[in-house]
């Protein structure tokens, strides 16, 4: 049993490769130069970072999937990971204090680094991935100090959970009331829109990095 | 050879070097620091290549974000934390 798994592995394993090197090999000799044209275009994105204006405006519609993908996988994570418990009161107070006073100058920080990262993505490197993802490592280093409540932090990620792909939805009903486009932004407003959409995913990709790994310690307890 | 170049060979013996060491950990929980570490210096191979965002997105997610989910996971696992058909 054990030979036969390795070996449809091993093949599975060979055609992969085989696909890979295929692509690999029918590569244009020349790369096409998509560099120039958004250089060309980047005075219509609304931003001055090439990469937040492929991101959010020129390829906006990969960065909503993305999003729902995220969501989806926040949703799957809610369901397999059963109901939290309340931690009492008085266990919240017992835990280590350099722990919590740790956690108490280490949470405003990484609000603040977030936002900042969120803020300079217009026009340098950052944005709402990476900003997402710091919030996310708060929450994480929050659910491991043990100093929030499951049950209670768990609704209020529920919330906010579908909040970035619900704006980036709307964003895209409304350009598309006036006109235009999917996702194809008025330019006087496109710096706004952006902004808009990246504060809002921001705060759902943070909610939803820390419900997988609440997800996580939630299974490890009940088990 | 110029420094710079050095630098970039080191990281890249480095990185094989771990991917190498994470796969033939024996237990789960090494291999997950070694997993993590790897992330790191791939974060520092994605800077070298002026690839900054790439570089701070592998950082938070791939090695900080991945390990805790990992190590998470691992633990939901319980005692069978040695790998099972590790040669």
């Amino acid at each position: 049993m054990m030979r036969l798994h390795r070996v449809i592995l091993a093949l599975l394993l060979a055609a992969f490769g085989w696909l890979l090197a295929r692509a690999f090999v029918s590569l244009p000799a020349s790369p096409p130069h998509l560099a120039d044209a958004v250089t060309a275009q980047m005075d219509q994105s609304g931003v001055t970072h090439p990469l937040t204006a492929v991101l959010l405006n020129f390829r906006g519609y990969d960065t909503l999937l993305e999003i729902g993908v995220l969501l989806l996988a926040g949703l799957a994570a809610l369901a397999v990971s059963g109901s939290a418990t309340t931690t009492p009161r008085a266990e919240l107070l017992d835990r280590p204090a350099v722990l919590l006073g740790l956690v108490r100058v280490l949470m405003p920080v990484l609000v603040v680094v977030a936002f900042y990262i969120l803020w300079i993505g217009s026009y340098r490197p950052g944005g709402a991935f990476q900003a997402g993802s710091i919030l996310g490592a708060g929450g994480v280093l929050l659910v491991l100090a043990g100093v929030v409540d499951g049950a209670r932090v768990r609704l209020a990620l529920r919330m906010i959970l579908g909040f970035g792909f619900l704006v980036f939805l709307l964003v895209s009903a409304t350009v598309m009331a006036g006109g235009r486009a999917l996702l194809e932004y008025p330019v006087p407003y496109a710096g706004l829109l952006i902004l808009l959409i990246e504060c809002a995913a921001t705060l759902s990709i943070g909610a939803i990095l820390t419900l997988l790994f609440l997800g996580v310690v939630a299974k490890e307890e009940a088990s | 050879m110029n420094p710079a170049l050095w630098v970039d060979v080191v990281l890249a013996v480095m990185l094989v070097g771990l991917a190498v060491a994470v796969l033939r950990a024996r237990e789960l929980f090494v291999s997950i620091m070694l997993f993590v570490a790897w992330g790191l210096l791939l974060a520092l191979a994605w800077a070298r290549l002026s690839a900054p965002d790439v570089a701070l997105a592998e950082a938070a997610l791939g090695a900080g974000l991945t390990g805790a989910l990992l190590l998470g996971a691992a633990r939901a696992l319980g005692g069978t934390s040695t790998k099972g058909d590790a040669p």
